[in-house]
């Protein structure tokens, strides 16, 4: 395949909290917009397309909310696509905005992942009844916490590694301060002595529900070349993005590690020529809504062998200081707008190859894998970006 | 919208009935007015009905529910029981065409205990919510495991339906009110990989 060379060059975050009720969300979307535009040395005026991805229209209420949105995105008079994933979107959407530049159609791509979760319970928008099944009656964390006492048992993993995950997501998200959850008080008792919700799972150790968005310039190489020249900052090149999905319901679906994620790793790490990702990969932002998934992915993105992925949380080495950080800005535990949060973690991982993390970088970080799911674990994003030419 | 059958509407159910501060709606915060007070939220309810028209596979499913059964569907040259089936065998991608009754034992494959109110459609917490393989199924079910105490339920144990009054069934899943234990010895976990 011959696809032209692409690189991020912009990034912008919104700050991100319970309600940005002080933006209207056409406003919330610029505020990330200009800030990718100004990072990235250009205006709106310089970009050929925008693609845009959030949560499922229910969870705002609001059907189709992009075609409303086109002014704020500056899509008037130009292409506008939107992207629908479920929870992987935001990594999806960036996925089919470099997918816009490798195929040489457009020079220059903007992206923007968004949610306004505090107008709707998202809670609710996952819980309706299905009318031949049984209903769910306890929403996201009840889907899920089944699998996490599953990888518990497996594993034999100690009980409190979803503590350490959580401590050490909340205590990035101080260094971060785009991130919602500031919580400088938080100790490991805390968490532990929080409110059990869906056993295994307590209150610290899910992520929090936040307004907010992410937007992203993605360029061809010359294109590239010109903003890294006028901004000073290096571009972070693509070297591989890979998409697997998964039906929800099937014999012989391992729900504990998909292997939609397993196919989707091995093609992005194929791709940017990985052979061993734990040496070759500096730093991981993952898509960690509960805790344990942080050692669940590790075990799933082959990082760790099958049963041990624990183990590196236990010995730190997920940690800011530790061989393979995961998760420096707070993650998905720290900031969660839905449709934002895959494109967060693209747009994090990309942030640390351009050495523009501030207190949350990681030194001397040449590439670096972001990662989403979403649905019943079912659907799945990567990319790997780095500081070479591809 | 025709005049389908009735649902309970969600419009006015008790929503976030979670301990004091969890995920509660937050203050918003809005500039100054200037001298008029700002309406700060407006709440609109948004409601949908759907008139769902199952298809065949679905209406065998229901039906079977109905008479109190568990119909599964098997592909021909498959081996795997799907149920629900959606009339085909996502595996294999061929149709399903043969009915196969499966439970009504089952097994609980994994399961989490819900220590936090679900409103009226959920028992009160803390209960147990959890993916349940019917004997002779390849795939589970999402049920909740009443009749024990939740410290007391197990990865491989043994359970069977209890169902509602004849009189009182529906073409509904909702017929299963829950599941109870019986007093078997637990499946081994590992023989439950592949099925949750």
């Amino acid at each position: 395949m011959n696809a032209e060379r692409v690189a991020v060059v912009g990034i912008g975050q919104t700050k991100y909290a319970s309600v940005r009720g002080d933006v209207s969300l056409p406003g919330l979307l610029r505020e990330a917009a200009y800030r990718a535009l100004e990072d990235a040395r250009l205006t709106m005026d310089d970009i050929d397309a925008i693609v845009v991805g959030k949560a499922p229209d229910f969870f705002e209420g609001i059907m189709m909310p992009e075609t409303y949105l086109a002014e704020a995105l500056g899509a008037v008079g130009k292409p506008l696509f939107r992207v629908h994933t479920a929870g992987s979107v935001g990594g999806s959407t960036a996925i089919v905005a470099a997918s816009h530049v490798e195929s040489g159609v457009h020079e220059r791509v903007l992206t923007i992942g968004w949610q306004q979760q505090s107008v709707s319970e998202a809670m609710w928008a996952l819980s309706f009844p299905i009318p031949f099944q049984q209903q769910l009656v306890a929403g996201a964390g009840g889907y899920f916490a089944p699998f996490i006492r599953e990888y518990i048992r497996r594993s034999g993993a100690p009980d409190d590694i979803g503590i350490l995950v959580a401590l050490k997501d909340r205590l990035n998200a101080l260094k971060n301060p785009y991130a919602h959850l500031h919580e400088p008080e938080i100790t490991y008792d805390s968490i532990k002595e929080s409110f059990m919700l869906w056993e295994p799972i307590r209150y610290s150790e899910t992520c929090p529900s936040s307004d907010g968005a992410i937007a992203m310039v993605l360029a061809g190489e010359q294109a590239a070349e010109a903003s890294a020249a006028a901004s000073g900052v290096r571009p972070a090149w693509v070297h591989g993005t890979a998409m697997r999905s998964e039906p929800a319901t099937a014999s012989g679906r391992d729900q504990v590690s998909p292997r939609a994620g397993i196919d989707c790793a091995a093609d992005v790490y194929s791709q940017a020529g990985i052979v061993d990702p734990v040496a070759e990969i500096d730093m991981v932002e993952m898509y960690v809504p509960f805790s344990w998934y942080e050692p669940m992915w590790l075990e799933n993105l082959g990082f760790a062998p099958e049963g041990e992925g624990w183990k590196m949380t236990e010995q730190g080495r997920t940690a800011l200081d530790g061989d393979l950080p995961v998760n420096c800005s707070g993650g998905v535990l720290s900031t969660n707008p839905i449709g934002a949060s895959g494109m967060i973690r693209f747009g994090e991982a990309a942030m640390q190859v351009r050495g523009q993390a501030g207190d949350h970088q990681i030194d001397g970080v040449e590439t670096a894998l972001g990662h989403a799911y979403g649905g019943a674990a079912q659907f799945f994003a990567m990319w790997v970006v780095g500081s070479e030419k591809p | 919208m025709g005049s389908g059958p009735t649902f309970a509407q969600d419009a006015d159910r008790s929503v976030s009935a979670m301990p004091e501060g969890l995920w509660g709606q937050p203050e918003v915060n809005v500039p100054d007015g200037g001298g008029t007070e700002q309406v700060r939220r407006v709440t609109v309810p948004a409601t949908m009905v759907y008139d769902y028209t199952p298809g065949a596979a679905p209406t065998r499913f229901l039906r079977g529910l109905q008479e109190g059964r568990i119909l599964g569907e098997r592909a021909e040259g498959g081996t795997d029981v799907y149920v629900p089936s959606r009339g085909m065998d996502p595996v294999l991608g061929r149709a399903t065409t043969e009915s196969v009754e499966v439970g009504p034992k089952a097994t609980i494959t994994t399961f989490c205990v819900v220590h936090i109110g679900f409103g009226e459609n959920a028992p009160p917490p803390p209960f147990v919510s959890a993916l349940i393989l019917p004997d002779g199924a390849a795939v589970s079910l999402y049920g909740t495991v009443l009749g024990i105490d939740h410290t007391e339920v197990r990865i491989g144990m043994r359970v069977r339906p209890v169902w509602k009054d004849p009189a009182e069934r529906t073409t509904s899943f909702e017929n299963i009110t829950h599941w109870e234990p019986i007093d078997e010895p637990d499946v081994s976990a590992e023989e439950l990989k592949g099925h949750m």
